[in-house]
Order: structure tokens, then sequence, then C-alpha cells
């Protein structure tokens, strides 16, 4: 029996954007257990929900994740419809569509650099966050802010995308297009890269079905489940092909997380050409009362609502669990058997989140 | 690889990807949400904003001297005030800063 | 009222979670809100999109028996339980002992309210119309 350590992973860590820590027990080189440490960016979210009356919590959500800001505004404004059963018009639940999905490429191009980060692949790392920059840009020119758009209300939308703005939309699809096609065979093609992902984190279907992973950790192991498929916010009428793997490995991962974003620019095409005509958005009258969950799949996973309102403008509990929050688990039991430097490319495989698990 | 041997030599050849901050700067895009203005002369210190404010940053001052300030640091630059002012004085400026 | 809700009490509980895990549901989170005399805990299980869901009225000082030994992923949720609310739970997998979230200095229990005083017990009348 060898001599067990225990070393602390993080808060610091230049792979991690947000602080965790994991104490990791190690044999020798192999992980023996791990175990999650949370709170350094607790910010009582939930709490602050008393203070503010329903309409400005929709900015509230949108800040509890920088990364997937704009699908938190669009998971809380359908709750608060679904409980005051207010009918949204068909041109914002498109516009909302639109915005997802460049949100989605924006989250999944980042997390691309941050893992290639990770192995010491600078060059993708730049160039996937060059085409980031892009991205962002096209989220001013449309929504007016780079990463929080504050473009979703209860109701609606609050701006609407001339056609300027959907020509733009579209040049920058096609740009990204080309890209995407120069340096993603690139990363999935790459001996190095396949050295220090094939076979490093394994998660059995089993595993992943037992300890509820969810996103792409669930379809890289094998689990079809994607929440975009029971078609809120026309979704339905654009219509995607849910992207798996087999293998529940780290390369597993990066080839559900790629396939994802060609998909998003296929469906943005799509919403852009079947885009309606009329209201961007409809009044909302009274407050809210009854109690509704409501979901809607970020790019981590699918992430959950609990709203309860009592009638006055305040809501009364406003419960978040995010998709990172559900990976914690399977990431505990992804650790052990690997050896301390494949611990990195593990953490970041699951895109970790933090600021969202700890609100 | 030699895929991205065109893109090496498109990064050695081409132009950078950054702009020469701060001496070049970009113009900021339209519609694009800077920084918060009031047209005082219009305002009627209604107090509207201040009540819709997400984050508590403006401040209206009613009898006997009327005024009205907000905290620039606490702004969000969301816009709620904008859409609720009834005498549309307030507007979003695209440039950020100074 | 959630749509699919079961209520259950604290003995009843583990067997139904059981039930649900042996049918192959997915455990999604369980939520806790504090109405003042009791709290009401809501555990949230998902299979093909459809969320089913177990409500559980707890008053103000019980404890509550965790579903870690069940489900393992339940661990962590408990644990912001037990930090947030101050909810006592038993036979967790992993105890951080009121440590998950917060840290030495924070609040205690932040989003639990603070416990009203009991009301006092109704006098017994005796007919008289007044």
């Amino acid at each position: 029996m060898s001599k067990r350590t225990i070393i602390p992973f993080g808060p610091q860590h230049p792979v991690l954007p947000e602080p965790i820590q994991l104490r990791l027990v190690m044999e020798e080189e192999r992980v023996v257990e791990a175990l999650p440490a949370i709170g350094y960016i607790h910010r009582g979210l939930e709490k602050l929900v008393e203070k503010k009356d329903f309409n400005q919590c929709v900015f509230l959500a949108e800040r509890v994740c920088g990364i997937c800001s704009f699908l938190h505004s669009v998971t809380y404004s359908q709750g608060i419809e679904e409980m005051m059963s207010v009918a949204v018009p068909d041109r914002a639940k498109f516009l909302r569509l639109i915005w997802g999905e460049i949100h989605r490429v924006h989250s999944h191009l980042l997390w691309l650099g941050l893992l290639a980060d990770s192995f010491g692949f600078e060059n993708v790392f730049m160039h996937a966050w060059r085409c980031r920059e892009k991205v962002l840009d096209l989220m001013e020119k449309t929504a007016g802010h780079r990463v929080m758009l504050g473009t979703c209300c209860v109701g609606g939308v609050r701006r609407d995308i001339t056609d300027e703005g959907l020509a733009e939309v579209l040049r920058v699809v096609d740009e990204l297009q080309k890209e995407f096609d120069e340096f993603v065979p690139v990363v999935l093609n790459d001996y190095s890269i396949k050295q220090r992902t094939i076979g490093v984190g394994k998660l059995t279907k089993e595993q992943a079905a037992e300890l509820g992973a969810v996103g792409p950790v669930a379809r890289a192991s094998g689990i079809a489940r994607d929440f975009r498929e029971t078609g809120y916010a026309a979704y339905g009428q654009v219509g995607f092909k849910i992207v798996t793997a087999t293998s529940g490995d780290c390369y597993a991962r990066i080839q559900v997380r790629c396939g994802e974003m060609y998909e998003c620019l296929e469906m943005i095409r799509r919403a852009v050409k079947a885009l309606p005509a009329g209201a961007i958005n409809v009044a909302v009258k009274g407050n809210p009362s009854g109690e509704v969950v409501s979901r809607v799949e970020q790019p981590r996973g699918e992430v959950v609502y609990y709203l309860k309102g009592n009638g006055t403008k305040n809501l009364e509990r406003m419960r978040i669990r995010t998709p990172t929050f559900a990976n914690l688990a399977p990431l505990l039991a992804m650790l052990p058997g690997c050896e301390l430097a494949d611990v990195p490319v593990i953490v970041l495989s699951i895109d970790p989140c933090i600021s969202c698990t700890e609100r | 690889m030699a895929n991205m041997i065109k893109r090496v030599f498109s990064n050695l050849f081409g132009r950078p990807a950054t702009r020469l901050y701060p001496f070049t700067r970009r113009e900021p895009f339209v519609g694009s949400r800077g920084r918060l203005q009031n047209d005082i002369d219009k305002c009627i210190f209604c107090g509207m904003c201040q009540r819709r404010c997400p984050t508590d940053a403006i401040v209206v001052g009613k009898k006997p001297d009327k005024s009205w300030t907000f905290d620039r640091y606490r702004c969000i630059v969301c816009g709620y005030c904008v859409e609720v002012c009834p005498v549309k004085c307030l507007s979003l400026d695209p440039k950020h800063g100074d | 009222m959630l749509n699919n809700e079961l209520p259950v009490t604290r003995d009843t509980l583990l067997n139904e979670v059981a039930a649900r895990r042996h049918q192959g549901y997915r455990f999604v989170t369980v939520t806790c809100v504090d109405l003042g005399d009791r709290f009401d805990i809501v555990y949230h299980f998902d299979k093909d999109y459809v969320l089913h869901n177990l409500r559980l009225s707890l008053g103000r000082t019980e404890e509550l028996p965790s579903i870690s030994p069940i489900f393992f992923a339940a661990v962590l949720v408990e644990n912001e339980l037990k930090d947030l609310f101050g909810i006592p739970v038993t036979d967790l997998a992993i105890d951080y002992g009121g440590r998950f979230l917060l840290s030495e200095g924070s609040p205690v229990a932040p989003q639990r309210k603070p416990d009203a005083t009991p009301a006092q017990p109704a006098q017994p009348t005796d007919g008289a119309v007044k």
C-alpha cells in the first residue's frame, strides 16, 4: 500500500476560468478520489430576488453567468410567461432562438480555446478566440452589448433586428463556416490532441444516467437527450439534429461540441429564412402567482428554474439549478484512475461554469 | 497539419488581428449601448426611472430643488429607464466612457 | 401545484425515491421554499423530458433523511440545503458540515426566514353570542 498524498487543484489554476477547488487524493501519480470545495464566488442571487420586482429580475437572471447569460434570461422569462399565461408573439420566439444560438456558438468557441490552452496548443486558443471576436461584434451590432445582451424581457424581446442586421448575421455565419472548416478538422485529427484525450476521463452510459449528467457530457456517453427537442421558443419550427458520440471520453466531448457548433450555424440560417413579421413583445399586466418549473438547453446542458409567485410584484422564490452543478457528480466519477497531468483536461472537458454553480 | 500551414502564412504576412489602441480607435456601432444621457430641459422629474432602475442608480430630487443624478458605476446600461420615461428625455449614447 | 406531483412524508420518502431509481428516472434537483411555519421540499425527477415531483412538508426543526445513498448526485444539493436553510440532513454520503457554500465569517443560514414566535393557542369559547 503506497503512501497517499492530497494535492489541492485550484482554486487558482491557469486553466480554470473560475475558482473551484478539487482536493485530489493521490497515490504516486494516479488520482484515487477527488473532493470538490466550492463557495468562492457565492453571491446570494436567490435571496436578492425577494427585493427586486419580477421585471427587474430578468437582468438579475442574466447576470448569473457571463458565458450563457442570454439563455438564463430566456428561461426566466419563459417561466414567468407560463405562470401568467402570456402568449409571446412568433417573431419574438424566433429572435430568441437566433440570439440563443449565437450565444451557444460563442460559448463553445470560448470552451474550445480554453481546452486547447490546457494542453498548451496556444495557436488553436488564439484562433478560436479570434473567431469569437466576430461573434461578439455581431452581438454588439444586433443587441447593443457584447456579452450581457439585455434584450429578453417578460413578454418577448426588447429590440428588433432590422433587415440589415439579418444580412449581417448571415454574413458572419458564412465567415464562421469557412473558419470552422479550416481549423476544426485540425483539432479533431491532430495526433497530440488524440493522444491526450482518447481514453481519458471515461464516463460510461450507465454512470452518466445514474449520476444525472446533462448536456454534451451525457450526449458524449451515448445518451441522446437534448431539451431543445421539446420544441420551446421556435425550436419546433426550425428543427435540429442531436449530436452524440459513444465513447464517453474527453475526445467524444470535443466531437460533440464541435458538431454542435456546426449545427448552430445551420439553425441560425434556417431561423433567419423563416423569421415571421409581427410584434416583438406583448404588454404584461398584473403580478405572477403560482408555481412553475421552466427548463431550457444551455450550452452546458439543461438548466432548471423553479419560480414561485404569491401575487405581489416580488417573487417568493427563484431556485436555479445550472448544468455544471449537475455535472459535478459525474466529474467526481471521471477522475479516479487518471494521472495528475490529465486532471486539467478532464475538468475542462465538462465545461465548468462555476459562477453558474454557485450563483 | 497541412491545413495549418496556410493559416501560418496568412498570420505571418497578413494584417494583425488587433488594433493599435489607443492610437487607432474603432467607431462604436450604431445602437450599441454605451452611456445614459438625459436631456435635462425636457425632464419632468416624475421619478419613473428611479422606480424602475434594477440597480438603484438614478436619484431624482423632488421639491424644493429638482435634480436628477445617476451613479455611473452602478448603471448597467440596460435601457429600462429609457423605455419607461413618459417624455422620452433619456437616451443611450453609443460612446462608452469619458 | 406543479404537474405530476405526489406528496410524501419523511417515512415514505426513501421508498418512493428508490422506486423512481428502479424505474430509470434521472435525478434533477431538490428545491426548498421557506413558508414561514414549515419548509416545502420538492424533489424533481425527469423521464423522457417530463418532470415528476415529490413534495415533502417539513417542520422547522425536523430532520431530513438524505437520498444520497440512493442517488449519489443528490449529495451536493443536500449540503447546499444544510448551508443556506439550516435544515439538519442526516446520512449524507459526503458531509461538509455546513461549509459547502458558506465560509467561516458568512451569515448563518441566510435564506431561512427568522423563526416566528408561535401563535397563541385559541381560547375556548363558551358559546355565548356577543
